[in-house]
């Protein structure tokens, strides 16, 4: 069963630099229990994508398409009603818990704000009872003491292991982690990643994992969807794109993938940036940096994202090797 | 931005500092035309220049002379003949408006020109030098800056006497510690950068040191301060005229004139209007350009201040690995 | 927290005795017998030489100054020059006045900061945000004996709806007290609100673009409980430290308005010490309101970090 369907999202936002396309028509299903990484570099409209199915994004955005989380939609709904579906079934880990805390409250009281607003608790007591067992939930020690603390007096770990037991106060049916590891440690990393299969894997919460680190996509991910200048430009299962990426992005990516033998730096094997959202190219959006450019067609016309091999899971916008499949 | 280097030292002409303070180098001509871009700052450079130039020409612009006594104009309302009006005396109101201009800006740059070579070294020498002469000097600045600003120039004008030259004085002690204090922080930024403790090493003289290399980056946020200080120069000097103790009768001043007008505010609202909103014009001008210089100059000014109060660790970089 | 607090404390207390020097140090600057300064040409030799003797102006200077400073810490500041009264006594009877200007004026520019400067952060380039920056702009750069006489010609003269001056003490009527303080206090917390609008706003703007307050809507918070709890809250926290600040400016500001508004205050007391040459009084006035800054700034510095669970650490 979907827990999350989203068809042509988009968003736009005016810019003084003009009308910035972010996201250009993204497609894609959450089922219960499972993992869809979306894979991009910055830059590529992916963080804006999962922010836009909460109305996170500033007043001027303009959002499209559709979005059903279980039986109602997102888009375009009013703000009283999103604000039942955050934190409540929509649970949501942001990038840099150094940041996302509020330096100036408790542990406790952040953790119990939500519980209070979506009246899943009777009394501010109960409250701080269940905050105590959701810090317990996400293996803090001391859950009790770390209530009163402030979020400087705690580390980077254990401030995300915070930040994701007040995404699962409202039980959430979704959980959508936006760069969730990626200010953490390898070690910590692997420790967050850990607890978010665990909890997945307990309740069957459905997850988005947002990253640009395709080795987290390698150890968690059941479904990838690689991103680039707003769209979609393959997904399929992780193996699938793993084994056998269509798409000449995807294998810069993954040939860019760093190794334990030999670590690099970054992702640094695709030359050139991303275009800028206010100035997308005409034709593939990939085009400008792509090493192939094997067709008359990319320089004008967007390739579809059509299937790829038999399987019917694994899908690729471009027009390099069509005839073949 | 470090072209600007040159002004610091100089006293009399910082009230066009903006305006001016490019000397013929490329990077401060454009900071310059990048200044002057921002309406409020081009707005407050061209008020700047005809204040200067009314104070300058005073003697031709204004109709009539400071004291030209005319029982039977007495408070005549604004209208032709007299601009501004007349006051108790008959003096025409526009002409002494126009002539306490020059007492406002002579004031101001004079008492500013004070505070900033004064505060500048102390900043300078307190910041390079460190420890005891640190501590020393900025405690002494704190005791200035404990007392109220007019309080201070009260008391100091209590010493010295009333009149013009004791405001300046006065004015000029009341903001040194601001000037100091600027100075001292960007001189401690830069005390410890490889470049000054290179030329340390290498046997530069510690005054070369502090005017070549060191001074040169104090520049941007004393420039931004003193145009603010001019400011509340102009205020200060006001507010001395208006208790009595700074310029004296018969020089017109603006301060002065407000608080022979408060007197007739039933009968003759202009007496106290006109000086009034020249001061607001003046001071207003320095506060805009104050500000559009530190957008141009010390950008970062602004985000350090507030930065300070926010969490020591600030963000990490994107890098996974 | 109790090393800050103490080192602070110190520091405090280092400047203070700066401040004490530098205050009796006025009466010695004054060029002359500053006896004979406040006395003027007629005096009778009993009187002046009583003076003397009572301000010890016959000792050696540093005698003189360990006897005075001893004084001060005990409340006595000497005798004023011209009524024998002493100055301790002088400026008690000033201090409700002066209290009472600078309380209502700090209320007066938070009831105007607050609600302006966060209006004009959640609605950037509004009309609101235009307002609020450019009355800001002109507010800090009016000076506040003007604005006392405009407030004056509108208020007291043409409407009539406040005294234009004269200061009504709160035990005698409270309506009147209250009548007699709006104008001096509205001009004085008119040029401080602008101040604080501006800081306000900024600090308001810059709480509202932290990553934390974007955890709070994603935790279905309502607008109201993360722009209170989310971003006031933070927001806020810098203002008291602005605010205690900006009591201390005030009072600058204050010695002037009280001359416009015929408010018998210390500002006005330490004007007519200035000009009837009565030093002691001018002193103690001097040393009075240099200490009310420092013990401001003390208790907002200490304040802060109770407040802010940051600095404790």
């Amino acid at each position: 069963m979907s827990v999350l369907e989203v068809r042509d999202l988009r968003v736009e936002l005016d810019t003084p630099r003009g009308t910035a396309h972010i996201v250009n028509g993204l497609d894609y299903t959450v089922d219960a229990g499972e993992t869809v990484a979306i894979v991009g570099e910055s830059g590529s409209g992916k963080s804006v994508s999962v922010m836009a199915l909460l109305g996170l994004l500033p007043g001027h955005a303009r959002v499209g398409g559709s979005a059903r989380f279980e039986d109602r939609e997102l888009v375009g709904a009013s703000e009283s009603e999103l604000r039942t579906v955050r934190g409540n079934g929509i649970g949501m880990v942001f990038q840099d818990p150094m940041t996302s805390l509020n330096p100036v409250l408790t542990i406790g009281r952040q953790v119990s704000e939500g519980l209070l607003a979506h009246r899943l608790v009777p009394s501010k007591k109960a409250a701080r009872e269940r905050a105590a067992d959701l810090l317990a939930d996400v293996g803090l020690p001391d859950p009790r003491g770390v209530l009163d603390r402030y979020p400087h007096q705690l580390s980077g770990g254990m401030r995300q292991r915070v930040v994701i037991a007040i995404a699962l106060a409202g039980n959430p049916r979704l959980l959508i982690a936006d760069e969730a590891t990626t200010a953490l440690d390898v070690t910590v990393q692997a420790q967050i990643l850990d607890l978010v299969a665990r909890l997945q894997d307990e309740h069957g919460t459905g997850v988005v994992w947002i990253t640009h680190d395709l080795g987290v996509v390698a150890g968690t991910a059941d479904r990838v969807l690689v991103m680039y200048g707003g769209r979609c430009v393959e997904d399929g299962t992780v193996q699938e794109v793993f084994d056998a990426p269509a798409h000449p992005y995807t294998r810069g990516l993954l040939g860019s993938l760093p190794s334990l033998e030999s670590p690099t730096e970054d992702l640094v094997a695709i030359p050139g940036t991303p275009p800028p959202p206010t100035d997308l190219p005409p034709g593939c959006v990939f085009h400008p940096r792509c090493p192939v450019r094997g067709d008359a067609r990319c320089a004008t016309e967007q390739p579809p994202l059509v299937p790829v091999g038999s399987s019917g899971t694994h899908r690729a916008a471009t027009f390099y090797g069509l005839e073949e499949r | 931005m470090s072209a600007t280097t040159g002004e610091t030292g100089e006293t009399g002409e910082t009230g066009e500092t903006g305006v001016t303070a490019a000397p013929r180098r490329r990077p401060s001509l454009a900071g310059l035309r990048l200044l002057l871009s921002s309406p409020p700052s081009a707005a407050a450079a061209v008020v700047l220049v005809v204040v200067v130039l009314v104070a300058l020409f005073d003697e031709q612009i204004a109709p009539a002379g400071a004291n030209d006594v005319d029982v039977t104009q007495r408070l005549q309302a604004p209208g032709p003949g007299h601009w501004f009006g007349t006051d108790d005396l008959g003096r025409d109101v526009l002409s002494r408006v126009v002539l306490g201009a020059k007492v406002s800006l002579q004031v101001g740059a004079v008492a500013v020109g004070f505070s900033l070579v004064a505060g500048v070294l102390v900043g300078l020498f307190a910041g390079f030098y460190g420890r005891w002469v640190d501590t020393v000097l900025m405690r002494f600045m704190d005791v200035l800056f404990a007392f109220p600003a007019i309080l201070l120039a009260i008391a100091v004008i209590a010493v010295l006497g009333p009149g013009t030259t004791n405001a300046m004085i006065a004015i000029g002690i009341t903001y040194t510690p601001v000037f100091a204090r600027v100075t001292r922080s960007a001189v401690l930024g830069v005390r410890e950068t490889v470049y000054v403790r290179a030329s340390r090493s290498t046997g530069a003289s510690d005054l070369r040191l502090l005017f070549r290399h060191v001074l040169p980056n104090a520049a941007p946020p004393v420039i931004v301060q003193t145009s603010v200080s001019l400011a509340f120069a102009v205020l200060a000097e006001a507010a001395l005229s208006f208790v009595g103790l700074g310029t004296q009768p018969p020089d017109p001043s603006w301060g002065r004139m407000l608080s022979e007008g408060r007197g007739y505010i039933d009968l003759a609202w202009w007496i106290a209007v006109f000086p009034g909103l020249a001061i607001v014009l003046l001071v207003l001008s320095f506060n805009l350009l104050g500000d559009g210089l530190r957008d141009v100059l010390d950008p970062q000014q602004r985000s350090a201040l507030q930065a300070g109060k926010r969490t020591p660790g600030g963000r990490r970089g994107r890098r996974s690995r | 927290m109790t090393g800050f607090a103490l080192r602070r404390t110190l520091q405090a207390l280092v400047v203070l005795v700066g401040v004490s020097v530098v205050a009796f140090a006025l009466v010695h600057l004054v060029p002359g017998d500053p006896v004979r300064l406040a006395l003027g040409t007629r005096f009778d030799q009993a009187t002046y030489d009583a003076l003397r003797e009572r301000a010890g102006l016959d000792q050696p200077l540093l005698t003189q100054f360990f006897t005075w400073f001893g004084g001060a810490v005990t409340g006595d500041l000497g005798v004023s020059f011209r009524s024998g009264d002493p100055v301790t006594l002088l400026i008690l009877e000033r201090l409700p006045a002066t209290a009472s200007l600078a309380v209502a004026s700090i209320v007066v520019a938070l009831l105007i900061a607050v609600p302006l400067g966060t209006a004009s952060a959640l609605r950037p380039r509004s009309v609101v945000d235009g307002a609020g920056t450019v009355l800001s702009q002109i507010g800090i750069s009016v000076p506040e004996f003007w604005m006392g006489i405009m407030l004056i010609l509108v208020f007291a003269g043409t409407l009539g709806w406040f005294p234009a001056g004269g200061y009504v003490p709160l035990s005698e009527d409270p309506v009147g007290w209250l009548r007699s303080l709006v104008l001096p206090a509205v001009t004085t917390g008119l040029v401080s609100g602008s101040v604080l609008t501006r800081f306000t706003r900024s600090s308001v703007l810059e709480a509202l673009s932290a990553e934390h307050v974007r955890t709070a809507r994603a935790k279905g918070l309502g607008a109201r409980a993360v722009l209170n709890w989310h971003v006031l809250r933070n927001a806020l926290l810098p203002l008291v430290t602005v605010t205690g600040v900006q009591l201390a400016y005030l009072l600058s500001g204050v010695v002037v308005v009280e001359i416009v508004f015929a408010w018998p205050g210390l500002g006005q007391l330490a004007l007519q010490s200035v000009q009837a040459r009565d030093y002691p009084v001018l002193q103690g006035a001097v040393l009075l309101f240099a200490l009310v800054f420092l013990v401001l700034n003390l208790v907002v510095d200490l304040l802060y970090s109770k407040l802010d669970p940051r600095i404790s650490a």
